[in-house]
């Protein structure tokens, strides 16, 4: 499709104001970490490490990177072992109900975080009558982490066919062995994929964590609410914020990566 | 040409039937039958099929072949019926607890596995031990010429080793009975051709059953000791090519397996005196010029026409005529004599006298 020089340049300016909009103020998070002013004054008078240094000596800070990563590897892992699971069932084999449980393994991305946050909330302490906790964080937060991995390994084994997952029944390889042999291999990077945005979504979710956590268990989003408003943390939050920044960008960017070198190599 | 692959001379010298005498059909199709929804893909399939035999199902897409075939390897369950293998019911088993494999019209070559390690797949999830099964793994390549590229990705083959590879993944596991699914399918015509001939060829050398599936007439009847003609979920005719092709049962069979020429009752009762369907192939009628007075001779069908069209097909001419009361014809002239008289065929217009013998003429049922 041709546009107009007019429209082309338009558009241009367009896209680059939106981008500076949204990107703008993240570098100007990055650039104050490293700011020696404590009120960050603009334009920055030098570059110090002073604030990661005091992150870095911050029991708060280290438990809740420590809380964060936890919760994020183990709801990630919850989400590929499950997610993978309902893929194949919804992929391979017809049942009853089937097209409800594929809207309802969805719903939890859709779903405002406010209402999950509050559903789970009841259902731990009113109904389950379970101490809120780090488990607690795990299980809200597998909830949304499954439907990143479903989508990414029900798109693959929707482009995969049946053919080779026949052809190794053929060759006389039971059902566990095709989903070792066959199966697995060709879901390893849809795996990765899903897993590393399950691992983002994860790491700088807030909302449902807020009605979840329990315990003194703080993640890194939690602990930057909690010390936003103090003038003296002000400096570390830019800090904890940009290590944020790192741990949701960098799977997202690799996951994206990983799924376009797929789609060339096919 | 291929006049070797008629049953008659089959080198084990069993008859056209298929029966070798030695028991057990390879594989016993009864009363097989096979819905999708309200659609009825196979409708009702009785077949016996012989150890060593070469198989053919041939019809349109759509006619149910193919899902016979799925069938037979377990990736479809019967709705009703019983498929058995060796004298063994296996309706109800699994693929991987039936003694057949299938090469598969897509190949199915697993992508992240060396050509090597897609052959020895099958001696691996039977626990054969790593230096056996890459010793056979590489005999069976040996087999099907492509013993050098073991180490390659099937990604890096061509349409063609690709084919084979499939081929030898399956051989390998020494079964009695190999399922093709258009195995040629995806090939260019030469490559088709000769992918034919060592197709037949490996059959004779491993004396195993072949059944294949394919909707090319011609392939069919050059490789197949018997041909099963499907259309609408059910055999239309079982035979051999001969049969198929010199006796075929309906119109139906006639038209599908070669050109012909097919008369309804209304026709056949003007021709021949009898009010039902017949049909006589292209190359039975013998064309000569409008000089030609002489009368029918006895058994013979003598017609007056005029030639609509002629194409030329390189080792001869197909001429379509119309007969002075209206009955269209198509007549196959083979080019004889030398190179240089191939001036001599029949021009659009020209008047023609068509004659054929009663005999070639086949009531169809």
């Amino acid at each position: 499709m041709t546009l107009s020089s007019t429209a082309r340049r338009t558009l241009a300016v367009l896209t680059a104001a939106v981008l500076v909009l949204i990107y703008l103020p993240l570098l100007v998070v990055v650039l104050n970490s490293v700011n020696p002013n404590q009120s960050m004054t603009w334009p920055i008078e030098g570059v110090t490490f002073e604030w990661w240094r005091r992150a870095a000596d911050s029991a708060g800070v280290r438990e809740a990177l420590a809380t964060s990563l936890q919760v994020a590897a183990i709801a990630t892992g919850i989400a590929l072992v499950l997610g993978t699971l309902l893929a194949l069932a919804l992929q391979r084999y017809s049942f009853f109900g089937k097209h409800s449980v594929n809207l309802l393994v969805i719903l939890p991305i859709a779903l405002p975080g406010v209402v999950t946050g509050i559903a789970l909330n009841n259902g731990f302490r009113g109904i389950l009558g379970i101490d809120l906790s780090l488990w607690t964080i795990v299980i809200a937060h597998a909830t949304f982490c499954i439907v990143t991995v479903f989508n990414n390994v029900q798109a693959r084994l929707r482009r995969m066919g049946t053919s080779l997952e026949e052809a190794s029944a053929d060759l006389g390889a039971g059902v566990f062995t095709t989903f070792r042999l066959v199966t697995l291999p060709q879901l390893r990077s849809a795996l990765l994929a899903g897993g590393m945005l399950a691992f983002a979504l994860s790491f700088d979710e807030i909302i449902v964590t807020t009605f979840t956590a329990g315990g003194g268990a703080n993640t890194l989003p939690i602990w930057i609410l909690n010390n936003m408003f103090r003038p003296n943390q002000a400096p570390v939050v830019n800090v904890v914020a940009v290590v944020l920044i790192l741990f949701s960008i960098v799977p997202v960017w690799l996951a994206q990566r990983l799924s376009s070198d797929v789609e060339a190599a096919r | 040409m291929h006049s070797e692959m008629h049953p008659e001379m089959r080198p084990d010298g069993s008859d056209a039937a298929g029966s070798t005498g030695s028991g057990k059909p390879a594989i016993r199709l009864r009363g097989l039958v096979k819905h999708f929804g309200d659609v009825a893909a196979v409708d009702g399939v009785d077949l016996d099929i012989a150890d060593g035999e070469f198989f053919s199902m041939l019809g349109p897409s759509g006619s149910g072949k193919t899902t016979v075939l799925r069938l037979i390897a377990g990736f479809e369950s019967a709705t009703a019926g019983t498929v058995e293998l060796g004298g063994l019911d296996v309706t109800k088993a699994a693929p991987f607890e039936r003694d057949v494999h299938t090469v598969f019209q897509d190949y199915a070559l697993f992508p992240h596995m060396s050509v090597l390690d897609n052959v020895a797949y099958g001696l691996r999830v039977r626990g054969v031990g790593k230096k056996q099964r890459r010793e056979r793994a590489r005999r069976a390549l040996d087999t099907v010429q492509l013993g050098h590229l073991g180490s390659r990705r099937p990604t890096q083959l061509s349409g063609g080793q690709r084919q084979r590879v499939a081929l030898a993944r399956a051989i390998v596991l020494e079964p009695r009975v190999l399922l093709l699914d258009e195995p040629l399918g995806a090939l260019d015509l030469k490559l088709r051709e000769q992918m034919q001939v060592e197709l037949k060829q490996l059959q004779r050398s491993l004396g195993i059953t072949f059944v294949f599936v394919t909707h090319d007439q011609e392939e069919a009847l050059t490789l197949s000791d018997r041909i099963a003609v499907f259309d609408a979920g059910r055999i239309q005719q079982l035979g051999s090519p001969r049969e198929i092709y010199e006796n075929p049962a309906s119109a139906y069979v006639a038209g599908f397996v070669g050109t012909t020429n097919l008369f309804d009752a209304d026709v056949s009762s003007r021709l021949l005196g009898v009010a039902s369907e017949h049909a006589v192939r292209p190359e039975r009628l013998r064309l000569s010029g409008a000089e030609d007075t002489e009368a029918a001779r006895d058994g013979e069908i003598r017609l007056d026409a005029v030639v609509t069209e002629t194409i030329y097909l390189g080792a001869g001419n197909r001429v379509h005529l119309r007969t002075d009361d209206g009955i269209e014809l198509v007549a196959l002239e083979q080019s004889t004599g030398t190179r240089h008289d191939a001036d001599s065929a029949e021009h659009r217009g020209d008047h023609v006298t068509v004659r054929f013998s009663r005999a070639d003429v086949v009531a169809l049922a």
